[in-house]
């Protein structure tokens, strides 16, 4: 309960913002005072905070070692492909410019490759280990508006990066390695392309890089926490045994 | 900021900081812990040189971890002396301006961080920089030979087409360099904290290939080759044979024994199939393509 008048970690992404403003103390008391609603929205509060506990037995635990990484990745492939499928049902989508939709069709293929590459690559590994396919809510996305899809767009190919680039070293198997390396630069190259669709010249810049121009990667629990935003419950993943 | 601000610093997460002689992995904990609380990139020279003394025993870094940050280095000190001349070329004042020179030049420094980076990480016995003298961009290798791109300082798209094959190339390379990393995970981490943002270049050279194809300045287009990712073996646009082997083996569409065409649902292109993956290089194919550019 106490949980809920924290407010945001700093290192926390952005990615999860919009659902999870932080009410001020103030007036979480003050709403909390005002009786009829005060019950609904404290539970309320609690459900909506244990969606990013790690020791809820809702969440979907990635596993440890190769195939945990494994299904990390197959995660965050089958959100960002059904992130792009949704795209191009969308009203932004449809009356995009043909190079806009050319670009968002080309990646939304990429993602639904990688995706279903993973599917099948951990099925012969470990049968027994692979996730289940993953439920999306995109409630949050605006797919009418090309300002909010871009965004959105951005935001999952950055923390795609950041996520590959960050889990990297938990691999111990070369071909996966590979793999993963195969895999991270046509997320790079997509990322680059969204940020230069929005802003020109922002393919690169200090909101992704250090001051050594160096890639900022994300720990495994740093993008679970970001990207369960936008998983329904019973499809929230955890990754704490990644480390 | 002085360097007893910066061990004071350092001496937050890494209290051992004045014992420490014999840790490799030690310096990059360091930097990551330390990064938000002081701007490395203000004093990088002397920085490298503090390092090279608490850090850079040279027997602490694996042979292997070794071998695959020079052959980074000089990758990066490649690319860096190629976009230097090009903004510094009277040949391409004329057309390398507006978005095109400011993206250029973040590239530049880009390049320039990480080769600082790399011989901060490589210590006292890092390969020297010797800036402009080993590199010959036109390709003539110092004259000995015709000029496989005599216009690179020149002609514009020209210098994005090089431009462009020098960034894939670096992408291949970091890729066919990680397995030898993994003994050393907080510097393989580094390796692929740079080897996304050469595909974060490369794509945005790609795209502005495609501005100047046909689009309307500034402003990304699709109207022609290149895609912004690597489709097929296809360089987009015309590079001599000298280069073919920067996209040699792209086109594939097999994945560790998965046939991506078959195996996605709805059945992809053979092109689209080829895109999803960047292929890496090996060392010699890698030095292969670089020594085009040397004298």
């Amino acid at each position: 309960m106490s949980d809920n008048l924290q407010p945001r970690g700093s290192d926390e992404t952005t990615l999860d913002q919009p659902l999870y403003t932080p009410i001020k103390r103030r007036s979480f008391f003050m709403y909390a005072g005002a009786t009829a609603g005060a019950t609904a929205l404290v539970l309320a509060g609690c459900s909506k905070d244990s969606d990013n506990n790690p020791n809820d037995a809702a969440l979907i635990d990635v596993g440890s070692s190769d195939v945990g990484v494994l299904n990390y990745a197959y995660a965050l492939e089958q959100l960002e492909a059904a992130f792009y499928a949704q795209v191009l049902t969308g009203a932004y989508f449809t009356g995009a410019p043909a190079a806009e939709k050319a670009i968002l069709t080309d990646i939304s293929i990429h993602e639904k490759i990688h995706a279903d590459f993973f599917k099948t690559a951990i099925t012969a590994a470990a049968p027994t280990q692979i996730i289940k396919a993953l439920e999306v809510d995109f409630s949050s996305i605006d797919f009418s508006n090309r300002t909010r899809v871009l965004e959105a767009a951005k935001l999952f190919e950055d923390t795609g990066v950041a996520a590959y680039n960050g889990a990297g070293r938990y691999l111990t198997n070369d071909t996966y390695l590979t793999l993963a390396g195969k895999i991270v630069s046509v997320e790079a190259r997509h990322a680059a392309l969204i940020r230069d669709l929005i802003s020109n010249g922002t393919f690169a810049d200090n909101t992704v890089l250090d001051a050594n121009a160096l890639e900022m990667s994300k720990t495994p629990q740093q993008v679970a926490t970001a990207v369960n935003t936008y998983l329904r419950n019973g499809s929230k993943i955890s990754a704490t045994r990644l480390v | 900021m002085n360097f007893f601000q910066i061990i004071e610093e350092i001496e937050k997460v890494d209290p051992e900081v004045y014992d420490r002689l014999d840790s490799r992995r030690a310096i990059f904990n360091s930097l990551r812990g330390i990064g938000q609380k002081v701007t490395l990139a203000t004093a990088p020279l002397a920085l490298s040189a503090l390092f090279s003394k608490a850090y850079g025993q040279t027997s602490t870094i694996p042979a292997g971890v070794r071998g695959v940050l020079e052959f980074a280095l000089g990758l990066e000190d490649l690319e860096y002396q190629f976009y230097r001349q090009g903004l510094d070329a009277p040949g391409l004042t004329a057309t390398l301006t507006g978005a095109g020179r400011t993206a250029i030049t973040t590239i530049t420094a880009h390049e320039r961080a990480h080769q600082i980076f790399l011989r901060t990480a490589l210590g006292a016995t890092a390969p020297a920089d010797r800036g402009a003298a080993p590199f010959d961009f036109t390709g003539s290798k110092g004259g000995t030979r015709q000029a496989l791109f005599p216009t690179v300082y020149t002609d514009y798209n020209t210098f994005l087409a090089v431009a462009q094959a020098l960034e894939d190339t670096g992408v291949r390379a970091y890729k066919g360099g990680a397995p030898a990393l993994k003994v050393s995970p907080d510097i393989l981490t580094a390796a692929l904290n740079i080897h996304s943002v050469e595909a974060r270049h490369a794509s945005h050279i790609r795209t502005m290939r495609r501005t100047i194809a046909g689009g309307v300045a500034g402003t990304p287009s699709l109207s022609a080759s290149p895609k912004s990712w690597i489709s097929g073996n296809d360089g987009g646009g015309p590079a001599p044979s000298a280069t073919a082997g920067i996209y040699a083996g792209e086109e594939i569409t097999t994945q560790a024994t998965i046939n991506l065409l078959t195996n996605t649902t709805p059945n992809p292109s053979v092109a689209l199939a080829s895109e999803s993956f960047d292929e890496p290089l090996d060392a010699a194919t890698v030095t292969a393509i670089a020594s085009n550019f040397l004298r």
